[in-house]
C-alpha cells in the first residue's frame, strides 16, 4: 500500500480543516479557556462532530458508525492538533470505540456503540496511576466478590476524565504489580457507588481528573475482554490511542512551525527580515525535517493499524516516538524564534506548547516508547 | 489475483532460478559492487552471470524505457522489484553513475539519438560513467566554475581542472559541466560529454583519511571533443550555456541516491546485532544502558527516514515531484549515516581502532567509518541541501 492518503482521506482532511476552522479555531479554544468552560465546550462541540461522523469513525456501520478507518481517524486527530480543539475524540471516538468495538460483548456492542457513534455518551480511559505511564505496574485491585468484582484503588492523569459517562478501568484481578497477566479491563458508569472523580487542571487546560475507586461493585456483564487476560486488549488500545496521540502531535507542531516560518518572513531586525538569516533558516529547515519524518511515521502507523491492528504495536510505538520528540523540538524553537512575544500569554504559541507537553507524556513518553521499541528488537 | 500479484510472483521465481547464490549476501558495501565498463574486471562468475542476466531483462534500470536497455516498468511494478530483491539480500547487479545520475538527466533533457546512442551502454554496464562537477575553487559555490570550454567550430576545446571526480581513473566517459559564456554566471555553463580516452584527459587519485583513494582529480589540457558524436547525437545535453538545469536536475538524483547509500558508501555492520555480541543482553535489554539508548534512538531515526524515503516516492508515483525534498533525503541520510559509525565504533572501541582487525565484524570499519565522514559533503554538504529546504520549500528570503 503506498504511504500517502487516498482521494477519501484527503477529501475529509479538507472537509475537517473547513470545519474547524469555522467552528473551532485556536481563538476558541483560547476564549474557553479564559472564560473556563473548555469541559462544556467540548461537550458541544462533540455533538457537532459527531453530527459530522467523527464520533463514529471507527464505528461499525450497524451500530451507526462510518467505518472509516484508523487513517481517517489520524487526519481528524491531526486537524484538531493544528486547531487545539478540545474534544474527547481520542479517548471515546479512538480508545473506547476500538476497545469496545474490537474486544466487547454483543451486549456491550449494541448497548454503547450507537451512544458513542451518535455523541451522546463520552468515555475516558483509566490506566495510569503514576508519574510516568507503566501499564504493567497497575496495582487497582479488583478482587472477586460474590459473582462479581470489587474494585479498589485510584487512577491519575485520565485524560477527559471530568466529562465521562462510561469508565474503561484497567485493574488487576490477579498476580501482583510487575506482572504481564493478571488484568482485567472493566467498563463502568462514571456515576457509579464508590466512584470519586477529581478534576485535575493540567497545564494544556484540558479537562483531566484523578479517579478513586472505593469497593466499586462490578459484575461479569462490565468486564471488557477475557478476565484476567485484559492485558492485550489494553495494549491494542493504548496502540491506537498512541497512534491518534501522535497524528494530533503532528498536526500541532506542524501548525506552530507555520506560524512560525510566517513570523520569520515578516519580522524585522537589523534592517532584515529575520528568516534570511542563515541561523535561523538552518534551525528551521532542520524542523522541517523531524516533522517530515514524523509525518512518515504516523501516516505509517494508522495503515498498520487498519491492515493488521494485533501487528501494528511497533509502529504505533515509533510514531508515539517521534512525533513526541519532534512536537517538542517544535514548541521550544517556535518560542525561540518568536522571542519575547513568544513568551506572552497573548500568543498562541504558548498554547500549543502546552498542549504538545501534555500529548507527548500521555500512553507513553518517547523515551518509554524507544525503550519498548529496543526491546521488541532483541536488546 | 491482480496484475500486481502476478507481477510479484513471476518475479519471486524468476530471482529464484535466476540470481546466483554467491549474490545473495547483501546489502552491499562498496568493494561487493559490479561498476562495470570497459576495464572491469568480473570479481567472480556469479557476479557477470548476475549482471548479465539482470540487463538482459532490463532491470539493472527497470523504469527506463525499453528501447533504452531498461524494462519499462511502472512505480509499483519497480517497487514491488526492489522489495523482492531486498527480501532475498541480493547484491545490485550493477552500480553506476550512469545510472543513477546521468540516466536521468539525459531521459529528460536529451535527444532521442542520445538516448539510443548513451543509455543501453549504460544499462548493460559496458561504459562507466563518471561526474565531473566540482573544481579546486568551485565547492559548495558550484555555478562559479571555470573549467573552459571555447567553440572552435568545428569542435569544442576543453581546458581546466575538476576535483573529487569519483573513479575518475576507472572510469570510461565523464559527463561535466564546463564554462561556454564566462560573461554570465548560471547562464553561461554547459553539460558535457567526454570520452576518457581522448588525447589532454588525466586523472590523479586523491587519498582520503580512509587510506583509500575513491576520488580524483581530472585535468583538460586542450582536450578536443567533437560537437557530434554521430548524427543527432550532440556532445552537449540540453543547450549550450544553459547546462546549469541539467546540472541541478541531475543533482538531485544525486542527492536522493546519496541519501539511501545507492554509491556504496554505506555498508557496514548492523548496530544492535554489533553491540549484542560485545556488550550481552541481561532482562532482555543491552547490558550498557547508555549504548542501548543511543543505539534505540538511531534505530527510531533510521526507521522514520526510511519511512520518508518510501513516502516521498510514493507520493512522486502519484505525479507529486519531489523537488526540493531531495536535499531532505540527502541531509538527513548522510547524518544518520556519519551517527551510525561513530556509534560503531564507540560500541567496537578497541576493536574499531585496528587498522587491520581480521575480527570479521570490525574489519574495514575504521576505513568505512572515515569515508562516512565524506557523505555529507558530496553532492552538496550538509550546509548547502539546508539552505536549499530553507529557501525552496520553506520560502524562506536571501540574504
Amino acid at each position: 500500500m503506498p504511504l500517502t492518503l487516498t482521494d477519501d482521506q484527503e477529501m475529509l482532511r479538507e472537509s475537517a480543516r473547513g470545519f474547524l476552522g469555522e467552528a473551532a479555531p485556536v481563538s476558541c479554544f483560547r476564549r474557553q479557556r479564559d472564560e473556563n468552560r473548555v469541559d462544556a465546550a467540548s461537550r458541544d462541540l462533540w455533538r457537532q462532530m459527531a453530527s459530522l461522523g467523527w464520533a463514529g469513525i471507527l464505528v461499525d456501520e450497524e451500530f451507526g458508525g462510518s467505518q472509516f478507518g484508523f487513517v481517517g481517524a489520524g487526519v481528524l486527530a491531526e486537524e484538531m492538533g493544528r486547531t487545539l480543539s478540545a474534544s474527547p475524540f481520542i479517548s471515546t471516538a479512538l480508545l473506547a470505540a476500538t476497545a469496545i468495538g474490537r474486544f466487547g460483548s454483543a451486549e456491550q456492542k449494541a448497548r454503547h456503540l450507537p451512544l458513542i457513534a451518535a455523541g451522546e455518551a463520552i468515555h475516558a480511559l483509566a490506566v495510569d496511576e503514576g508519574a510516568k505511564h507503566r501499564p504493567e505496574a497497575i496495582a487497582v485491585r479488583a478482587e472477586r466478590a460474590g459473582n462479581g468484582f470489587r474494585i479498589n484503588g485510584a487512577k491519575r492523569f485520565v485524560a477527559d476524565g471530568t466529562l465521562a459517562d462510561q469508565l474503561i478501568v484497567a485493574a488487576r484481578s490477579a498476580g501482583a504489580a510487575g506482572d504481564a497477566g493478571g488484568i482485567t479491563l472493566f467498563l463502568l458508569d462514571a456515576k457509579a457507588p464508590g466512584i470519586t472523580i477529581e478534576p485535575v487542571r493540567l497545564v494544556d487546560s484540558r479537562n483531566a481528573a484523578r479517579i478513586a475507586f472505593a469497593d466499586v461493585e462490578a459484575t461479569g456483564g462490565d468486564v471488557l475482554g477475557e478476565i484476567d487476560a485484559g492485558g492485550d486488549v489494553l495494549h491494542g488500545i493504548l496502540n491506537a490511542g498512541r497512534a491518534g496521540l501522535a497524528a494530533e502531535l503532528s498536526g500541532a507542531a506542524q501548525q506552530s512551525f507555520d506560524v512560525t516560518i510566517d513570523y520569520l518572513k515578516t519580522r524585522q531586525q537589523f534592517g532584515a527580515t529575520i528568516g534570511s538569516f542563515q541561523a535561523l533558516q538552518h534551525r528551521a529547515a532542520y524542523l522541517y525535517c523531524e516533522l517530515q519524518l514524523t509525518r512518515s511515521a504516523v501516516l505509517h502507523a494508522l495503515q498498520e493499524l487498519d491492515r493488521d491492528f494485533a501487528a501494528a504495536g511497533p509502529a504505533c510505538t515509533l510514531a508515539k516516538a517521534k512525533a513526541g520528540q519532534a512536537a517538542t523540538l517544535a514548541g521550544l524553537e517556535a518560542i525561540q524564534m518568536h522571542g519575547g512575544i513568544g513568551m506572552t500569554d497573548e500568543h498562541d504559541v504558548g498554547l500549543y506548547v502546552k498542549r504538545i507537553r501534555v500529548a507527548q507524556e500521555l500512553y507513553g513518553d518517547p523515551d518509554f516508547q524507544i525503550d519498548r521499541l529496543a526491546l521488541a528488537q532483541g536488546y | 489475483m491482480t496484475d500486481l500479484d502476478a507481477f510479484r510472483t513471476q518475479t519471486r521465481a524468476w530471482l529464484s532460478e535466476n540470481c546466483p547464490a554467491e549474490m545473495r549476501d547483501g546489502p552491499d558495501g562498496e568493494d561487493k559492487i559490479c561498476w562495470g565498463g570497459q576495464r572491469w574486471t568480473f570479481k567472480s562468475d556469479a557476479q557477470r552471470i548476475w549482471l548479465e542476466r539482470m540487463a538482459a531483462k532490463g532491470w539493472t534500470v527497470p523504469t527506463w524505457p525499453e528501447e533504452y536497455g531498461g524494462a519499462g516498468l511502472g512505480p509499483e511494478e519497480a517497487k514491488i522489484l526492489a522489495q523482492e530483491l531486498a527480501l532475498i539480500d541480493a547484491r545490485i547487479p550493477l552500480g553506476s553513475f550512469g545510472i543513477w545520475m546521468l540516466g536521468p538527466a539525459l531521459l529528460r533533457y536529451g535527444t532521442h539519438e542520445q538516448k539510443l546512442h548513451f543509455l543501453p551502454p549504460i544499462a548493460r554496464g559496458e561504459i562507466r560513467w563518471c561526474q565531473g562537477y566540482s573544481e579546486p575553487n568551485a565547492g559548495s559555490d558550484l555555478v562559479s566554475l571555470q573549467c573552459r570550454c571555447e567553440d572552435k567550430g568545428d569542435h569544442w576545446l576543453v581546458n581546466g581542472q575538476k576535483v573529487w571526480t569519483s573513479y575518475a581513473d576507472e572510469a570510461d566517459w565523464i559527463f561535466t559541466l564546463v564554462r561556454t559564456d564566462p560573461a554570465s554566471k548560471h547562464q553561461g555553463i554547459s553539460f558535457l560529454l567526454i570520452d576518457m580516452a581522448q588525447e589532454g584527459v588525466s586523472t590523479r587519485p586523491i587519498k582520503l583519511i580512509s587510506g583509500k583513494s575513491p576520488f580524483c582529480e581530472t585535468f583538460f589540457d586542450d582536450v578536443v571533443v567533437p560537437k557530434e558524436y554521430g548524427a543527432g547525437i550532440s556532445s552537449i545535453v540540453g543547450t549550450v550555456d544553459r547546462g546549469w538545469d541539467v546540472a541541478k536536475y541531475l543533482l538531485t538524483h544525486e542527492r536522493e541516491m546519496i541519501s539511501d547509500g545507492g554509491g556504496g558508501a554505506f555498508g557496514g555492520p548492523g548496530l544492535a546485532e554489533f553491540a549484542i555480541g560485545r556488550i550481552g543482553v541481561s532482562g532482555g535489554r543491552l547490558s550498557d544502558p547508555m549504548v542501548r539508548a543511543k543505539i534505540a534512538q538511531l534505530e527510531l531515526d533510521t526507521r522514520a527516514f526510511g519511512l520518508t524515503v518510501d513516502r516521498l516516492r510514493d507520493e512522486s508515483a502519484r505525479g507529486r515531484d519531489m523537488g526540493a525534498n531531495s536535499s531532505m533525503l540527502k541531509y538527513y541520510g548522510t547524518e544518520l549515516n556519519k551517527r551510525r559509525f561513530e556509534l560503531l565504533m564507540d560500541i567496537g572501541g578497541a576493536d574499531a581502532v585496528e587498522w587491520d582487525s581480521d575480527l570479521e565484524d570490525a574489519a574495514g570499519l575504521a576505513a568505512t567509518w572515515l569515508r562516512s565522514k565524506g557523505n555529507s559533503i558530496e553532492g552538496g554538504t550538509s550546509e548547502i541541501q539546508l539552505n536549499v529546504i530553507a529557501k525552496r520549500v520553506l520560502g524562506l528570503p536571501s540574504a
